[in-house]
C-alpha cells in the first residue's frame, strides 16, 4: 500500500510522484499475473496495468496498485495487495466482487484533468489522458482510479472502451445475459426462491392465476382468460390473466379498455387496472370509446354479488408524471455521491432543504397517499379500477403497493416475489426501457425503485410485519443493474418469450435459452447471504385463513416465532374488515372540479368523466378529511401485523432509505451502531431460543443432554462491532475513529441574538 | 415484618408492599443527599431503591426469609442472589462481633449488591445482610502486629447508625481482598473514576460553599495545589468556578476538567496561578505533553466576552495548550430555536415543507454542534490520550452538555440507568446547572431571558445517540421522556432550585422525593430490552444531518397521528420472555434427567452447566 503521509483532509494536494520511484512502479507489475474471475460467456475486452484505486476512507490519499480490466460484462479492478487484505466477507455476490462494476451499473463517468472534473461522454473522449477516472455507480459506489502511472496507450484504450461499453446504445441481443446463458449451455435452473421456502408464483400458467383467485376469494366473480395464449391478441398482455369480460370484448380493442383483475378483497370487491385508449383523432370513435368503457364498468358492477360501487382512479391525474419522477430521482441520487469528506460536510449544513428540493420524498408521499385512498375504498366495499394510459407504470406501482398494505401474504418473501411477478412482470412493466439497459432512449424512469422505496417506508414503520429485511430490498434494487435476469430485461412477457430462443433453434423449442429469474437467488448468493433476507423480528402467521388458502410449508427453523405469537393473534380475521365504520359522506361526494387535472391528461379525463360515468367516480374532494378519519379509526385499534398496515406519510414519518443510499459514504458509517445491531441481537436471541428448544426436545426424549447443536443458523456476524451499513460498506481496514464534522458555520447567523449577554446575566464582576 | 427488608429491591418491592404497613414511596430517606460530597451523593443515588432508613437489615428479618425459603437455603452459607446480582468475594472463618449477642463465627460474602454474613453456629442460623448502599465508610482495624483475639479486622460504618465489626484471622489473608472488594462495589463511583489517586485529591475547601457557591461541597482537584492557590485560581475564573475533574480515563489518566471562562478582560490579564494550575492538570497525565482547552462558544462570542471582563485563554500565556472553539450558541439562540420548533410541530405539520421548515429552526443543527463538540472531546481523551479542559462562559450550560455527552461516549457506566442518574446528579445538579432559572419553576415570567432548553438539548442528544446505538444503553426512550416530563412537573425535588448549596439550605432532600427513587422503583418500564453491556466500547456517534432526526416521540407525541409505537421493542420483550420460559423448562427437565441419571448411574457432570446462563431483563 502506498501512503502519502498523514495529511488528513486539510493539507494541500498530495503529490503522488514524490513518493514513488519508477523502480517501485515496475515491481508492481506482479499484478500482470492476476486474472479476472470470468463468468461463462464473459470476454476480456481490454486491460491496463499500474492503475491506482484510491480509497475514499483514506481521504483519497492512499490507494492500491492494480490492474483495471474491462470485459463485456463488467469493469474489474484486480490487486494483489488488496487480496491479502481481504477479511472474511459475510456479504459476497457470486457474480460480482467488491471491485467489480457491472457495465450497466455505471451511471456517470468523469475524468479529472488538472484537478478539474469533466464528464466523459461517448464520442467526446479527449486525446489527453485524465489523471483520474471516476466511476459513479447506480448502486452509489464511487470509484476513483488513478491513471498517472498507466502506460499511455493502455489508458487511452481503456477509457475509450469503458465509455463506449457503459454509455453507448446497444441492442437487446448484445446484452450480456445472452452470451452468458448461451455459453452456459442452457443454465441449470435452480429452484425458484430459497430452498425450503414456498415457491414464488410466476403467474405464467392458468393454474397460477386460478390459485390466486382462489386464495383471495375472487373465483366467483372473475375467470381466467386464455384467449391471449401465444400472444394472439396482444403483445402487451400476458398469455393468461383474469377478468370478468367475454373473450370477444378483449379482442375488440386488443385488451385495452378492459378492467383486468389484480386482487379481490375479502368483502368481495376488487382491485382492477385498465389501459386507456390511445388519444383518438376523430370524435366519432372517441364517443364510441366512452360508451364502451361505460358498458364495461356496468358489466363489472353487475357481476359483483353484492352490487358494489365502483370507482375509477385515473392515476396520471393526481400522481406526478413519469418525467417528474425521473427528474426528481436524478436530483435525489446526486445527493448521495459526494466526492470527498469536505464536500460531504459542506453539503451537510443545507441537507434538509436540499433533500426537500429534490422532491423525491414528496413523490413517495404522494404514492403512499394514493395507495391509502384506494385501500380506503376497498375497505369500504368499493371496487377500484386503476386507469393509466398503458397500464404498466403507475398502475403496477399503486396496485402492488395497495396489496402490500392490505394483504399480509405479500409481506412474506415468496408472496412479495409473486406480487412482483403478477403486477410488474406479467403486468408488462417495461423494465428494459425503464431501466434503460440499452441506453438508447429517454424512457428511463425508476418506477420500480419508487415502489421499493414505498415498501421500505412501510417496512421501517412496521418492522415485525415483514418477512424480509431492508437488506433484501437493497439487494433486489441492486440486481436490476446486473443484466442477467429475465425479470428485468424485457418490456413484456411476449418480448421475453420471443427472445429466449436462439434464432437458429427456433424450431426446436426445447433448445430455448431460459434466462434465470432474479428470484433464483442462488445464482447470486450462497445460503449464508440469503439468510440476511430474513427479518428476525417477523412474526409468522399462526393460522391459515382466507388470505392464505394455499398451503404454505413453514420453515421449521422459524416455527418458534409462531409459537410466541399464537395466543396474541388468535382472533378472527374478517371481523376487522367489517368493524371499520364507513364514513357517511362517502357515496355522495361531488365530482371533481375542473382544472384540478393537468393538461397532458386531459384526453383521458374527457374519456372518463362524461356525464354518464360521473356517478362512478367520486374522487378528490374532501379527501384529506376522510382520509384522516379512516386513518384515525384504524389507528385507534391495536395494530394487527397480519391485517391492514396503513402507512404514515406525514413529513416526519418519511425517512431516507439509509442502507441503500448512504452505505458507501464513510462519513456516515456508525461503527458498532445502526439498526444492524438490533437485528443482530434479535438473531442471537432467536438462536438461543432454538438451542433451548432443541434441548427441551432432547430432554423430553430422555436422552442425555449433549453439547449444543452446532448447526445453529446465525446469519449476522458475531462481531460486536459491525458498521451501521452492514452487510455493505467497507470499514474493515481502519481502526474505529470518530468522524469529526468540518466546522462550517455558514448557515447560522442569529443577528441580534448574538449580541445578548452571552450566558444569562452580565458578568457583573468588573 | 412490617418494614421492607433488605431483599426489597427491584422485583420484590410490590409484593412486599401489599402485605406490609410500609406504603410510602420507596426510599424517601435516601433521596438526594445534597449535604454530602459529590462522591457520597452519587453512591447514594445508586442505592436509591434500597431503604437506608429502616433498621430492618437485622438478623430478624433475614431469618424470616431464610425460614420461609426452607431448609435448603439454611444449609448454605452464601446468600441467594437477586436477578443481576453476582458474587464478588467470600471469606470463611470470619467473626462478627455483635454488640448485643457477642461474637459469632461464619462466612462473609460480598456481592455486587450486599454484604452478607451467615453463621450456622446458632440455630436458627445467624444472618447479617447489608446492602452495599448503606455503607458509608470502611476502615481496617489492627495491623500485622496486632495481638489478641478479634483485634485484626474491618470496621464498617453504615448510614443507618450501625457500625459493624468483623474480625479476620491474620493468617488467612482474607481481610485485604474483602476490604478491596467492599471499597470497589460499595463505592462504585469513586472507584469508577479511580479517585483519589496520586495526582488528584478530594478537597473540602468548598465545604461551606465559600470558594464557589455553585459548586458542590467536595471537589476533586490536583494533589499539589495548596488552598490559597486554589483561591487565587478561583479569583481568575468567572464566578470562582475553578477547573475541577469530571472524568479520568482509567488507563491513560487523561482527564476531562470543567470550569468557567478566565477573567481575561480587554486588557488581557493573566494569572500565573491559573496557568500553573492548568500545567499541573496537564502533567498529571504522563501520556501527553499537551492540553486541549475546548471553549464551547463561537469565537466571536468569546471575544465579545472580553468586553465584559471574561474571555478565553491565550495560547501565549498557556504553554502547551491548544484552544479550540466549538461554535455552540448561547442560551438565547437555543430558546429561540425551540420556539420555532414548536411552531412547526404543533398543532399541525406542514407536510410538503416539513424538511425546510425543520431546517429553518436550526434545532438539529444545534444538536449536531453539541454532539460534534462532545465527539472532539471524547476523541482527544480516548485516541489522543490528552487531557482536556472544557468551559463556556460560566461553565454550567454548554459545558455541562459537553462533558456529560463526552462521558457517555467514553464510559459505558453512564449508559446504564444508575450511571445516567449519577451523570445527571454530578455534571448537572452538583455543578450548578441552574435548573430553577432555565426552566422557570413556578415563575409566571415566561419571557424571562434566563430560560433556555439547555437540559432538553442534552437529553435530545442522548436520544440521538440511542438511535445510533440501539443496544448500547440500558435505558429506553421512555426513560428520557420521563426525566423531561418531571423536569417540569415539580413532583420530585431533583430538578428544583439552582445549586447544591440552595438545595442543602432549603433542606430539599428531607422535604421532597427524588425522581431517581421513583424511576428505580419501577425499572422494568425503563429497561431497553436490546441492551448489551459492552464495557470498553467507546461510542462515536455520527454528527451529521444525514443521521440526526427530530425526536418524534417527544416533540410530536401530542399529535395522535404520530403517536409513537414501538412494535420492535414489544417484539423483543416477547422473544426474551419466550427465552426465559424455555430456559426454565430446560432447567426443570435437566434437573429431572440428572436426578434420574444420578440415581441410575454415577455418571457425573452437571448438565445445567452446558447451558450458558443468560440473564433476562424482563
Amino acid at each position: 500500500m502506498l501512503s502519502l503521509g498523514s495529511g488528513g483532509g486539510k493539507t494541500a494536494k498530495p503529490s503522488f510522484v514524490s513518493y514513488v520511484s519508477p523502480e517501485e512502479i515496475k515491481k508492481e507489475n506482479v499484478n500482470d499475473e492476476l486474472k479476472p474471475h470470468l463468468l461463462p460467456g464473459e470476454l476480456v475486452i481490454c486491460e491496463a496495468n499500474t492503475v491506482v484505486k484510491y480509497s475514499r476512507e483514506d481521504s483519497l490519499q492512499r490507494g492500491f496498485y492494480g490492474k483495471l480490466v474491462c470485459t463485456n460484462f463488467k469493469i474489474s479492478f484486480l490487486s494483489a495487495e488488496q487480496l491479502l487484505d481481504e477479511v472474511d466477507q459475510s456479504y459476497r455476490n457470486k457474480l460480482m466482487g467488491e471491485n467489480d462494476i457491472s457495465l450497466h451499473c455505471v451511471d456517470q463517468i468523469f475524468g479529472v484533468y488538472d484537478d478539474k472534473k469533466k464528464p466523459l461522454l461517448p464520442g467526446a473522449v479527449k486525446n489527453k489522458i485524465p489523471e483520474k477516472l471516476l466511476l459513479y455507480c447506480k448502486d452509489f459506489r464511487v470509484f476513483h482510479f488513478g491513471l498517472t502511472y498507466t502506460k499511455e496507450e493502455d489508458a487511452k484504450r481503456l477509457i475509450r472502451v469503458i465509455v463506449h461499453h457503459c454509455l453507448n446504445p446497444t441492442s437487446l441481443k448484445c446484452l450480456f445475459a445472452f452470451s452468458y446463458v448461451g455459453a452456459a449451455g442452457g443454465l441449470k435452473v435452480g429452484p425458484l426462491g430459497i430452498e425450503g421456502e414456498p415457491p414464488t408464483i410466476m403467474f405464467e400458467t392458468k393454474n397460477d392465476w386460478r390459485d390466486e383467485l382462489d386464495r383471495t376469494g375472487g373465483l366467483l366473480t372473475y375467470r381466467i382468460i386464455s384467449s391471449n395464449e401465444n400472444y394472439k391478441i396482444s403483445t402487451r398482455l400476458p398469455q393468461f390473466f383474469a377478468a370478468s369480460v367475454s373473450d370477444d370484448d378483449i379482442k375488440k380493442y386488443k385488451g385495452k379498455g378492459i378492467p383486468l383483475w389484480c386482487w379481490s378483497h375479502p368483502s368481495g370487491c376488487a382491485l382492477l387496472k385498465m389501459a386507456a385508449f390511445p388519444e383518438t383523432v376523430d370524435d366519432n370513435s372517441s364517443q364510441m370509446d366512452k360508451g364502451w368503457i361505460d358498458r364495461q364498468l356496468q358489466v363489472l358492477g353487475e357481476t359483483h354479488p353484492l352490487n358494489h360501487t365502483i370507482k375509477t382512479e385515473i392515476l396520471s391525474a393526481t400522481l406526478p408524471t413519469l418525467q417528474e419522477i425521473q427528474a426528481s430521482y436524478s436530483r435525489f441520487k446526486q445527493l448521495f455521491l459526494p466526492d470527498n469528506a469536505a464536500e460531504f460536510w459542506e453539503s451537510d449544513v443545507k441537507w434538509l432543504s436540499v433533500l426537500e428540493n429534490a422532491n423525491w420524498l414528496e413523490i413517495i408521499r404522494q404514492c403512499l397517499k394514493k395507495a391509502l385512498d384506494i385501500v380506503e375504498c376497498l375497505e369500504h366495499s368499493t371496487s377500484v379500477v386503476l386507469v393509466e394510459e398503458n397500464c404498466s407504470d403507475l398502475c403496477c406501482l399503486i396496485a402492488s403497493l395497495v396489496q402490500v398494505i392490505i394483504d399480509p401474504h405479500f409481506r412474506t418473501i415468496s408472496g412479495f416475489q409473486s406480487l412482483i411477478q403478477k403486477e410488474w412482470v406479467m403486468g408488462c412493466h417495461c423494465f428494459l426501457d425503464r431501466c434503460n439497459l440499452l441506453r438508447n432512449n429517454d424512457k428511463e424512469v425508476s418506477v420500480f425503485l419508487l415502489f421499493l422505496e414505498c415498501v421500505w417506508q412501510l417496512l421501517q414503520q412496521y418492522p415485525p410485519a415483514f418477512e424480509f429485511t431492508e437488506t433484501y430490498l437493497t439487494i433486489l434494487s441492486d440486481s436490476m443493474y446486473i443484466p442477467i435476469f429475465s425479470t428485468f430485461l424485457f418490456n413484456s412477457p411476449w418480448q421475453r418469450d420471443n427472445n429466449q430462443m436462439l434464432d437458429e433453434d427456433r424450431r426446436m423449442r426445447s433448445r430455448s435459452l431460459k434466462l434465470p429469474s432474479v428470484w433464483e437467488w442462488s445464482v447470486q448468493f450462497e445460503n449464508s447471504v440469503q439468510a440476511l433476507f430474513y427479518n428476525p423480528l417477523y412474526i409468522g402467521k399462526p393460522k391459515l385463513d382466507r388470505f392464505r388458502r394455499t398451503q404454505r410449508i413453514k420453515d421449521p427453523e422459524l416455527n418458534c416465532l409462531e409459537i410466541v405469537q399464537e395466543n396474541v393473534l388468535d382472533m378472527p380475521e374478517p371481523q376487522r374488515q367489517m368493524s371499520l365504520p364507513s364514513s357517511p359522506s362517502y357515496h355522495s361526494r361531488p365530482s371533481p372540479k375542473k382544472g384540478f387535472f393537468r393538461e397532458e391528461t386531459d384526453h383521458l379525463i374527457k374519456t372518463f368523466l362524461g356525464k354518464k360515468i360521473s356517478r362512478w367516480t367520486p374522487t378528490a374532494e374532501d379527501h384529506s378529511v376522510n382520509n384522516r378519519l379512516f386513518y384515525e379509526n384504524w389507528r385507534s385499534k391495536p395494530i394487527d401485523l397480519h391485517g391492514l398496515l396503513l402507512p404514515l406519510h406525514d413529513g416526519p414519518a418519511l425517512k431516507i432509505w439509509g442502507q441503500r443510499y448512504l452505505r458507501w459514504i464513510p462519513e456516515v458509517q456508525i461503527p458498532g451502531g445502526g439498526l444492524t445491531t438490533t437485528l443482530n441481537k434479535a438473531c442471537e436471541i432467536i438462536d438461543e431460543i432454538k438451542t433451548l428448544q432443541t434441548k427441551v426436545s432432547q430432554c423430553l426424549l430422555k436422552r442425555q443432554p449433549s453439547s449444543p447443536n452446532t448447526d445453529v443458523f446465525t446469519p449476522f456476524h458475531q462481531s460486536s462491532r459491525l458498521s451501521s451499513t452492514f452487510p455493505f460498506g467497507t470499514l474493515r481496514r481502519q481502526s474505529i475513529k470518530p468522524r469529526i464534522p468540518v466546522s462550517t458555520n455558514l448557515s447560522m447567523s442569529f443577528g441580534s441574538m448574538e449580541n445578548l449577554p452571552d450566558d444569562e446575566e452580565d458578568l457583573g464582576l468588573l | 415484618m412490617e418494614k421492607s427488608t433488605s431483599y426489597d429491591s427491584i422485583g420484590s418491592r410490590r409484593s412486599f408492599q401489599g402485605s406490609g404497613s410500609d406504603s410510602r414511596p420507596p426510599s424517601v430517606g435516601s433521596v438526594s443527599s445534597a449535604s454530602s460530597s459529590v462522591i457520597e451523593q452519587t453512591v447514594h443515588k445508586t442505592t436509591a431503591v434500597m431503604p437506608s432508613d429502616s433498621i430492618s437489615q437485622t438478623d430478624f428479618s433475614t431469618d424470616f426469609r431464610v425460614l420461609r425459603d426452607g431448609n435448603k437455603l439454611a444449609q448454605m452459607e452464601e446468600p441467594s442472589l437477586l436477578p443481576g446480582e453476582s458474587m464478588k468475594d467470600m471469606a470463611k472463618d470470619v467473626t462478627y462481633i455483635c454488640p448485643f449477642t457477642g461474637t459469632v463465627r461464619g462466612t462473609l460474602t460480598v456481592t455486587s449488591y450486599r454484604l452478607y454474613f451467615k453463621s450456622l453456629e446458632r440455630d436458627p442460623p445467624f444472618v447479617l445482610d447489608v446492602p452495599l448502599g448503606v455503607i458509608s465508610r470502611v476502615e481496617k482495624i489492627g495491623g500485622a502486629s496486632s495481638r489478641g483475639e478479634n483485634s485484626y479486622g474491618l470496621e464498617i460504618f453504615c448510614k443507618d447508625v450501625r457500625t459493624i465489626r468483623f474480625a479476620h484471622k491474620q493468617e488467612g489473608h482474607t481481610r485485604r481482598s474483602i476490604f478491596e472488594n467492599l471499597m470497589k462495589y460499595a463505592f462504585p463511583i469513586s472507584n469508577n473514576l479511580g479517585l483519589p489517586n496520586e495526582s488528584w485529591k478530594l478537597s473540602k475547601i468548598n465545604d461551606n460553599y465559600e470558594l464557589c457557591d455553585t459548586y458542590p461541597a467536595i471537589l476533586v482537584v490536583p494533589v499539589n495545589v495548596p488552598e490559597d492557590e486554589l483561591k487565587k485560581v478561583a479569583a481568575f475564573r468567572s464566578r470562582n468556578r475553578i477547573p475541577v475533574i469530571s472524568w479520568i480515563h482509567p488507563e491513560s489518566q487523561a482527564t476531562i476538567t470543567r470550569c468557567s471562562q478566565p477573567l481575561v478582560g480587554m486588557s488581557g490579564k493573566r494569572s500565573k496561578d491559573d496557568e500553573k494550575y492548568l500545567q499541573i492538570i496537564m502533567d498529571s497525565n504522563a501520556q501527553s505533553h499537551k492540553i486541549f482547552i475546548f471553549d464551547a462558544r463561537p469565537s466571536v462570542n468569546a471575544v465579545a466576552n472580553k468586553a465584559k471582563g471574561g474571555g478565553y485563554e491565550s495560547e501565549d500565556a498557556y504553554q502547551n495548550a491548544e484552544l479550540v472553539f466549538l461554535d455552540i450558541h448561547n442560551i438565547h439562540v437555543m430558546r429561540e430555536s425551540l420556539r420555532k420548533l414548536k411552531e412547526i410541530v404543533y398543532p399541525d405539520i406542514e407536510e410538503s415543507r416539513w424538511l425546510s421548515n425543520l431546517e429553518s429552526t436550526h434545532w438539529l443543527e444545534h444538536i449536531k454542534l453539541i454532539l460534534a463538540g462532545a465527539l472532539r472531546i471524547a476523541d482527544k481523551v480516548e485516541s489522543g490520550k490528552t487531557s482536556v479542559v472544557v468551559h463556556c462562559s460560566d461553565g454550567w450550560d454548554r459545558t455541562a452538555q459537553l462533558t456529560s455527552l463526552a462521558m457517555l461516549m467514553l464510559d459505558s457506566y453512564y449508559r446504564t440507568i444508575r450511571g445516567f442518574e449519577v451523570l445527571v446528579e454530578k455534571e448537572w445538579l452538583s455543578f450548578g446547572h441552574r435548573f430553577q432559572l432555565r426552566v422557570g419553576h413556578g415563575d409566571k415570567n415566561h419571557t424571562d431571558a434566563d430560560r433556555s432548553p439547555v437540559f432538553l438539548q442534552f437529553v435530545d442528544s442522548v436520544w440521538q445517540m440511542i438511535r445510533q446505538f440501539p443496544t448500547a444503553f440500558e435505558f429506553n426512550e421512555f426513560f428520557l421522556v420521563t426525566i423531561l416530563d418531571h423536569l417540569y412537573s415539580c413532583l420530585f425535588g431533583t430538578f428544583l432550585l439552582n445549586s447544591e448549596q440552595q438545595r442543602v439550605k432549603e433542606g430539599l432532600q428531607k422535604s421532597t422525593i427524588s425522581l431517581w427513587a421513583y424511576i428505580n422503583s419501577q425499572l422494568e418500564e425503563f429497561i431497553n430490552p436490546l441492551y448489551v453491556n459492552c464495557y470498553n466500547h467507546v461510542l462515536y456517534p455520527v454528527a451529521s444531518m444525514r443521521h440526526l432526526e427530530l425526536w418524534i416521540g417527544y416533540y410530536i407525541r401530542w399529535n395522535p397521528r404520530m403517536r409513537p409505537q414501538e412494535p420492535i421493542h414489544q417484539r423483543y420483550k416477547e422473544l426474551l420472555g419466550k427465552r426465559a420460559e424455555l430456559q426454565k423448562k430446560v432447567e426443570e427437565l435437566q434437573r429431572e434427567v440428572s436426578n434420574r441419571s444420578a440415581s441410575s448411574s454415577e455418571k457425573a457432570g452437571s448438565p445445567s452447566r452446558s447451558v450458558t446462563p443468560i440473564q433476562t431483563v424482563i
